[in-house]
């Protein structure tokens, strides 16, 4: 079932100024409920443009975005609507948060849709769960802990509005590996819990082959590629065609069909990479 | 949106009027608002705009674009009028009547004195890129040095605030996403009410500003930035032929606007 549909979405910046520029072009698309997206693209290719769209912060120049059959730009209201429902976190997060302390700035969204004290109590520590934030530091200043301390907090503010798709852009720029992967492990833990829709933006092809179910990559403001990981990286010419790669492992993959070690290369994975090679080695010592 | 707002105002070309050294530029602008404020009757009034009308065609700017920029003193420009209209002693224009004849003329006169003032300064910034511009007033300033003005410090301030200005658009246009994002409405409410919905702006943006200026900081010390002592200028400003003329020009009409005033023109 389809909760968004974006149709013909087309979005130019500055209009009527010389310094006019096309931002996408032509993107129509259909988002199930409960999928897990992965938007991927170089810079500049419209990803960040799109998401931006699909919780009408940015209005189409043409074209039209549908919530649950019913468009997003209609009125004020559907506007203000769609942004409890569609939970959008920005590149660099850390850098919004502003309250005295991590709670307040938890709290800063359950209180603009006007809940009861209570619900955003329970809204609060469920977030900071969710986001991987200890209670022990819902007191403190914002400010004063680490980067991806800070990250963390600004996803639980999001994620505290309860949004039914929950869309991060590059959630992990910035973070070591570590920090990375957790971040990863507490969006699949909210999904899982909440049924709701997930969409990444991401330049890391090993988490988009790992924690993604279908890949849409953007290239000049235009969607040049849609489909599971399999599907997308066994395109490997067309990716870097357009600047992007394919995991590691999947390079790996491919040079040792090459030399016929592999049966074939559709390896997306370091497990299945893995699991692969141990097999093609069993059967080679039998 | 935030990002449509011109700044600095900087209109990149290349007429006469834009290669002319910033230097002569800011020295004809001084020049021509001493001429502005000779000038009392309407001879040497149409000498100041004949002069501004070829200054605007040289240098290829549109009266479109100036009285764009206009906009935003025209409550300025028209209480200046009606103060000067009404509180002119003078004739009346018809028996009883509070306006005079000379106060329609003065209210005229005034509002042209300060529009032609505007549009001046207009054709510096249009033309001047600002870093071209601070780099003219630093020159130009340099005597002040003997005085203990920190000069160098003060212009090297001012173009590092301008380049940081689009720099803090952007900034303010992404934190007001991101909290538009978690519902915070700036359009709607009391004065109060949209006064306090600025601050999950502000805050983030001081906290922005203070980390980039620590940054900026330490990557000019770590360049070996001490100060304008002995420091020398990748583009150093020449005077040319041009400039020599224009100066001229400027003398000349300042001239010409004090010998008709001499007149009693």
């Amino acid at each position: 079932m389809a909760v968004l549909t974006v149709e013909n979405l087309k979005h130019i910046y500055s209009i009527g100024t010389p310094f006019e520029n096309v931002g996408i072009h032509d993107v129509s698309l259909t988002i199930g409920q409960g999928e897990r997206i992965c938007l991927l693209g170089h810079t500049g290719s419209g990803k960040s443009t799109f998401v931006q769209h699909l919780n009408a912060l940015l209005q189409p120049s043409s074209g039209s975005v549908l919530l649950d059959g019913e468009n997003i730009n209609k009125n004020k209201i559907t506007r203000r609507d769609v942004k409890r429902r569609v939970g959008l976190v920005f590149q660099y997060p850390e850098y919004q948060l502003f309250e005295e302390t991590v709670y307040a700035d938890i709290a800063f969204g359950p209180k603009n849709m006007k809940l009861g004290k209570e619900e955003i109590d329970e809204r609060v520590h469920e977030a900071a769960r969710f986001a991987g934030v200890d209670d022990s530091l819902l007191p403190c200043s914002p400010l004063e802990l680490s980067g991806g301390q800070k990250r963390r907090i600004a996803i639980a503010g999001v994620i505290a509005m309860r949004p039914e798709i929950l869309i991060l852009d590059e959630p992990t720029a910035g973070l070591d590996p570590a920090g990375s992967r957790q971040i990863f492990e507490n969006i699949r833990s909210y999904r899982e819990n909440s049924g709701a829709t997930v969409i990444v933006v991401s330049h890391s092809m090993e988490d988009a082959a790992r924690f993604f179910d279908r890949l849409i990559v953007f290239d000049h403001g235009t969607v040049c590629m849609d489909g599971s990981p399999e599907e997308v990286f066994s395109r490997a010419d067309k990716l870097t065609e357009i600047g992007l790669n394919v995991p590691k492992a999947t390079e790996l993959a491919r040079a040792l069909y090459r030399r016929g070690v592999l049966p074939d290369a559709a390896v997306y994975t370091h497990e299945q990479l893995l699991r692969a090679v141990l097999q093609a080695g069993g059967e080679a010592a039998c | 949106m935030l990002k449509d707002i011109t700044l600095g105002q900087y209109f990149p070309g290349e007429t006469p009027v834009h290669r002319l050294d910033p230097r002569t530029k800011l020295i004809l602008v001084v020049l021509y608002i001493i001429a502005l404020f000779q000038a009392d009757a309407w001879p040497s009034y149409l000498l100041v705009i004949l002069v501004t009308l070829i200054c605007m065609g040289i240098s290829k700017i549109s009266l479109k674009n100036i009285f764009k920029g206009l906009k935003p003193m025209l409550f300025i420009i028209a209480l200046t009028a009606i103060l000067n209209l009404f509180y002119t002693q003078g004739t009346p224009v018809r028996e009883g009547w509070i306006i005079t004849w000379e106060g329609i003329d003065r209210a005229v006169k005034m509002m042209l004195r300060i529009t032609l003032l505007i549009t001046g300064t207009f054709l510096l910034t249009y033309t001047t890129s600002p870093m071209a511009l601070t780099d003219g007033l630093e020159m130009l300033m340099r005597p002040l040095k003997k005085l203990k003005v920190p000069v160098h410090e003060m212009t090297l301030m001012m173009s590092m605030a301008l380049r940081f200005i689009p720099t803090l658009i952007e900034e303010t246009d992404k934190i007001m996403s991101a909290q538009k994002a978690r519902g915070a409405d700036f359009e709607t409410g009391s004065l109060t009410q949209r006064a306090k919905a600025l601050l999950p702006i502000l805050v983030p943006l001081f906290v922005s500003s203070f980390r980039r200026a620590d940054e900026l900081a330490i990557a000019m010390e770590s360049r070996c930035y001490h100060g304008g002592e002995g420091r020398t200028r990748m583009n150093q400003l020449k005077y040319g032929r041009n400039d020599y003329i224009a100066l001229l020009l400027g003398v000349l009409f300042l001239a010409a606007v004090n010998v008709m005033k001499h007149f009693g023109l």
